[in-house]
């Protein structure tokens, strides 16, 4: 006999969102414990500052592969984890500008706004994470309901942060830009899965396997 | 000026914190979980992460690094703006992309660098070439200990004290013929040593040899140093042992590292910087508050010093980076904003 196939239950559900915390969590008290044990190279500022943006990316990439996932396995209960991830990504950003500001500009307001205007990639960086916050804000299931229809349009602007990020980690690096291009192919490769996905893009290959031939693929 | 001499960086080991198996083990699902960037995953050597400073503790030996004689030169101290910054700063945060691009990077995969033999040559516009071994360039010229200001284009800035020579002085030694008007200096190639220039990605995309110059001005200037210790040792591999150059009111870049050759010219040499990026990084290099880099600003510096995470300051960063009086000498009748 074959095995019933797998499905999520809304018990291992809990277990795995349990999880997906640990996976959050750990890294900023391994944080924590290099930086008040020395281990965070001579200039834990910077140290902290790259480590917690490089975290927010890995969860960005980490949220955009759930519903491919979810999709691929047949798992629809796994969209339900999207949340607590996104919430990820915004928390590691959030960590990541506090440093910038509490650490390395030290709560100098003057300076934090010359510095978004001379250095344009923290113009990128900002943008994106005031995206990020609007996304965080209206997570809450009361609010999707009461947005309806506009927000789904809301939070595809999550493709949009996906892009920005890579933009604001290669243009902050001196030349060290092989990491940026990996994860830019890495979010390149995550938002084709879902051209290719939609319908848009099967209306376009219909279309142009007709051409000439002036088929309405529709009819 | 109180020199605070730190005990070795090692002084709590790690298993007064946590039993090591238990920091291995972190280690290892951290990695797993790709917590770290997706650099560290290509080329465990160039881009090892931090995750490696434990085991490369344990597993390798740090750098033997000797007791140099020297005398304290204190003539340039009154320009220093700060305390000193502490040698276990000093020697584990560098850029030195041969050994890899993080900050950490060079501390934990330099600490193998053969120094010993070395060669050291002088040539190209001078009366006569030299080249010195290992024991010739601790020994040729009575040691001097001086504390520079040292910025780095990133924007962060230390008090390092040096052990050294005045380039002049060896310069002086080869003789310099009049048709000279620079110097080139060049670092050393090995990528068997140096992960960072098996390449051209693990080592930032600078095409190694590293290069670097100096017009002869400049050079000749008592100020330019040839720095083969700091902290009253010999240089560890991180900082450019055996030995570098170092140019205080210039960015850091300009103070190659690791130097096998020494040619003065009669033309504008190469720099790897330059070279890599023009509109970025020019020949010169002069610390200039008034220049910014096209990507951030040049007004302050985040100075790394004694104390903990909270202790970090921001401070304005200086013309020439303090040596005004001393160097601006040098630049006259040039426009320092386009020749930065
Ligand atoms: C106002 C918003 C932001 C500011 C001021 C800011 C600031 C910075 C700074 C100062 C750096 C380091 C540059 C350097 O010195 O090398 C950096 C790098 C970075 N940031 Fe941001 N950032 C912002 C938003 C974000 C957001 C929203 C994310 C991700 C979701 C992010 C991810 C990164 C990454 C991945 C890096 C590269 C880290 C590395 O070089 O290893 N940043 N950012």
């Amino acid at each position: 006999m074959k095995n019933k196939q797998f499905r999520l239950t809304s018990r291992s559900l809990f277990w795995l969102k349990g999880l997906m915390h640990c996976i959050g969590l750990l890294p900023i008290i391994y944080l924590v414990l290099l930086v008040f044990n020395d281990k965070a190279g001579g200039d834990p500022v910077q140290y902290i500052i790259h480590y917690t943006g490089v975290g927010a990316l890995n969860a960005l990439i980490a949220t955009l592969l759930i519903s491919p996932i979810a999709r691929k396995f047949k798992q629809g209960m796994l969209l339900q984890t999207r949340r607590l991830v996104g919430l990820y990504v915004f928390a590691y950003a959030s960590l990541h500008i506090l440093a910038f500001f509490s650490l390395d500009l030290l709560f100098a307001w003057g300076l934090f706004f010359e510095e978004v205007l001379k250095r344009p990639y923290i113009l990128v960086g900002a943008a994106a994470y005031l995206l990020l916050a609007a996304l965080a804000f209206t997570s809450f299931k009361a609010v999707m309901r009461k947005m309806g229809r506009r927000w789904q349009k809301l939070h595809n602007a999550i493709y949009l942060i996906a892009l920005l990020i890579p933009i604001h980690f290669y243009w902050s690096v001196k030349s060290e830009i092989i990491e940026p291009i990996l994860y830019f192919i890495m979010v390149g490769l995550l938002l084709g899965i879902r051209l290719k996905a939609s319908r848009w893009w099967k209306q376009l290959s219909v279309k142009s396997k007709f051409k000439g031939r002036e088929i309405n693929p529709e009819s | 000026m109180n020199i605070i001499k730190k005990a070795a960086w090692d002084k709590f080991k790690d298993c007064d914190v946590t039993p090591e198996e238990v920091y291995h083990d972190r280690r290892r699902i951290l990695k797993q979980m790709g917590f770290v960037g997706a650099g560290a995953l290509l080329s465990s050597q160039a881009n090892a992460g931090v995750f490696d400073l434990f085991s490369s503790e344990e597993e390798k030996a740090a750098f033997a690094r000797v007791a140099l004689p020297h005398a304290k030169q204190t003539e340039y101290d009154h320009l220093l703006y700060g305390e000193l910054t502490p040698e276990n700063k000093v020697i584990s945060h560098n850029n030195f992309y041969e050994f890899g691009t993080s900050k950490t990077d060079p501390v934990e995969n330099a600490q193998e660098l053969k120094v010993n033999p070395w060669q050291l040559v002088i040539e190209g516009e001078v009366d006569t070439p030299l080249t010195l071994d290992y024991d010739d360039i601790l020994k040729m010229f009575p040691l001097e200990e001086r504390i520079y200001n040292f910025r780095c284009v990133e924007a962060w800035s230390m008090v390092i004290p040096w052990v050294g020579f005045s380039l002049a002085n060896l310069l002086k030694k080869a003789g310099v013929k009049s048709n000279a008007t620079h110097v080139a200096f060049e670092t050393l190639y090995d990528p068997e040593q140096m992960p960072g220039q098996k390449n051209r990605y693990s080592g930032g995309g600078i095409n190694y040899p590293y290069v670097e110059g100096l017009t002869l001005a400049e050079a000749m200037t008592d100020l330019t140093f040839m720095s083969v210790g700091l902290y009253g040792k010999t240089l560890p591999p991180q900082n450019g042992a055996p030995i570098r150059l170092v140019v205080p009111w210039k960015y850091g870049f300009k103070s190659i590292k690791s130097i096998v050759r020494i040619r003065v010219t009669d033309n504008k040499p190469k720099s790897s910087w330059n070279l890599l990026a023009a509109s970025e990084y020019g020949f010169y290099a002069n610390v200039n508050p008034e220049v910014d880099h096209p990507r951030w600003s040049q007004a302050s510096e985040r100075r790394i010093a004694e104390g903990g995470l909270f202790s970090a300051k921001r401070i304005p960063t200086l013309p020439f980076n303090g040596y005004g009086d001393l160097v601006s000498g040098l630049y006259e009748g040039l426009d320092l904003k386009r020749n930065f």
